[in-house]
């Protein structure tokens, strides 16, 4: 292995640590300093703020819609991009992975344009008693459609690493479908299928683009945490924006160091 | 460790045994449609209705859309921010990837867990916390707020994991005898990174710049609060969209959406090309 000389070495680790202190530490350490600027002063103000209480919860409530769908769809179609041949596999799995580029307001256009009211699709849905857009099933949608490719992204490459020769084995012995994915599959699956989820679970507590477009962003009826730090910070509600920012950096915190101390696990097995 | 994987494997790291591939049985098929129609009606449909919308008014409208001044200078504004800031990730990011594998000292752990915070972070928070930092009330007393500073700012902390996460899966799996032949050789250790480390890393650098690139002009949420959105100066083409939805001009907002959905077709095309040639090369 090449060592750099120890001056390099020491400069380049200098030229790192001073980066990411510069870019990502001690920005997000500010949201912290911010909030406690006057004690739990704007923690309380924000938790007596009905438009932050039901941000909070309809934000809640979004993501882990958004989390159940995507692992229902995540698992099925990476089993499908693995274990089956059809037609048009490599386009669908190269589609797959075009939410991660799309821009979140391109979503949100998109999704807006198919589901209003007054298009076919989106005017049929409200007849039968569902609206999307302006309504939570929109956010829903919106939030599934950004975190979409982050379940089949983590799940594709295991499912291939391990092979089928345990699941073809056991087809063999008489174990029917249901029986081989519960008892073979998921348990080899079963880290990558958290660390999708986890992943999931931050990419929806965040959204922000898409669900603006979606949403009508309308206080205390369809607007999520993340619009409502949008809207107290233009209000000149700082304190609040920063309270509630704070609590969606813990959340996001929390997902990545999960998935940190998790994946080791990983390896050692 | 979240980009690690995804980005990981799109340039095809990882090891793949052999698997047989079964044709679909009445279950399977049944879930393959479900998948497909699911796929469809969410991203599939939607994003075609956004290329229809903006071909609705014919090419003349679509590309007076597209050459409005506003949103060239967006569209210029977006494209040069995220080259400019895809390279300099290429750069940083594969410094980065090289400390955090090969160095060792106290804290690296939590360097590891501070590189995926953009990923995770909500993009208006990323833009608060920016803000707070290097705003009007900035301790350092640097304000660049509603500027293009701020604009670069912004998409270099959303896309700072892209490169870092290509190229550390890979750097772990360089096979270091090879390295050990060249300076055995009497290769220096610039000479050994650049003609033994670097080729190999190149592949994986290529990919994460263009994912960064591709999140880059695409960039929304952080970018709300801190670049003021001025327009001709601080505009991004995302708030362009949005500015057009809001003025109840879909059919702008479709074309600018469509001319974005081609780059993004264009880079991960590309990037699934990149991949399939890295996977020749290993088997």
């Amino acid at each position: 292995m090449i060592r750099e000389p120890r001056p390099l070495r020491l400069a380049l680790r200098l030229v790192v640590i001073g980066y990411l202190a510069l870019l990502v530490l001690w920005p997000v350490s500010m949201v912290v300093v911010n909030t406690f600027s006057d004690g739990l002063g704007n923690l309380a103000d924000a938790f007596g703020n009905p438009a932050v209480t039901s941000g909070l919860r309809l934000t809640l409530e979004v993501a882990v819609w958004s989390v159940a769908l995507n692992l229902v769809f995540g698992v099925g179609t990476s089993l499908l991009l693995t274990r089956y041949e059809f037609v048009g596999k490599r386009t669908l799995s190269t589609l797959i992975d075009l939410p991660l580029a799309v821009s979140p307001v391109v979503v949100g256009l998109a999704l807006m344009l198919v589901y209003r009211r007054d298009a076919p699709l989106g005017g049929a849905l409200y007849d039968l008693g569902y609206q999307i857009i302006f309504a939570t099933p929109g956010m829903i949608l919106a939030t599934v459609f950004v975190a979409l490719p982050l379940v089949v992204r983590e799940v594709v490459p295991v499912l291939q690493e391990i092979g089928d020769e345990q699941e073809s084995a056991a087809r063999s012995l008489g174990g029917t479908g249901w029986q081989v994915f519960w008892r073979i599959t998921l348990p080899a699956i079963k880290w990558a299928v958290v660390y999708g989820v986890v992943l999931a679970l931050a990419r929806s507590l965040g959204e922000f683009g898409a669900v603006k477009v979606v949403s009508g962003n309308v206080s205390l009826r369809t607007q999520t945490a993340t619009l409502v730090v949008e809207e107290t910070y233009a209000n000149f509600q700082q304190g609040t924006a920063y309270a509630v920012a704070l609590l969606l950096t813990l959340a996001a915190v929390a997902c990545i160091t999960v998935v940190s101390i998790l994946r080791p696990k990983e390896a050692r097995a | 460790m979240s980009q690690a994987a995804t980005a990981g494997r799109l340039v095809g790291v990882r090891r793949r045994r052999r698997t047989g591939s079964r044709s679909l049985g009445p279950y399977s098929a049944v879930g393959l449609g479900v998948a497909v129609v699911g796929f469809a009606l969410l991203v599939l449909i939607p994003l075609a209705v956004v290329v229809g919308a903006a071909a609705a008014g014919g090419a003349q409208a679509f590309w007076a859309a597209l050459a409005n001044p506003q949103t060239l200078n967006a569209i210029a504004l977006t494209v040069g921010v995220a080259v400019g800031v895809a390279a300099f990730n290429a750069v940083i990011g594969t410094v980065i990837a090289w400390v955090l594998v090969r160095d060792d000292f106290r804290g690296k752990a939590v360097l590891n867990v501070v590189i995926d915070i953009p990923f995770a972070l909500p993009t208006i928070v990323a833009g608060l916390v920016l803000l707070s930092l290097y705003g009007p009330r900035s301790p350092l007393g640097v304000d660049v707020a509603n500027t293009r500073t701020a604009v670069t700012l912004a998409i270099a902390f959303v896309t700072l994991p892209f490169v870092v996460r290509t190229v550390m899966p890979v750097l772990e799996e360089l096979e270091v005898d090879v390295e050990e032949a060249a300076s055995s050789l009497g290769a220096t250790g610039w000479v050994t990174f650049r003609r033994v480390v670097l080729p190999s890393l190149v592949p994986a650098i290529s990919s994460g710049a263009a994912l960064s690139f591709a999140r880059g002009i695409s960039e929304y949420g952080s970018l709300v609060l801190l670049s003021g959105n001025m327009p001709n100066q601080t505009e991004v083409v995302s708030v362009r969209v949005l500015s057009h939805i809001e003025n109840g001009d879909v059919a702008s907002a479709a074309a600018v959406a469509t001319g974005m959905l081609v780059i993004a077709l264009l880079v991960l095309t590309g990037l699934d090309l990149l991949q399939r040639r890295v996977a020749r090369r290993d088997s």
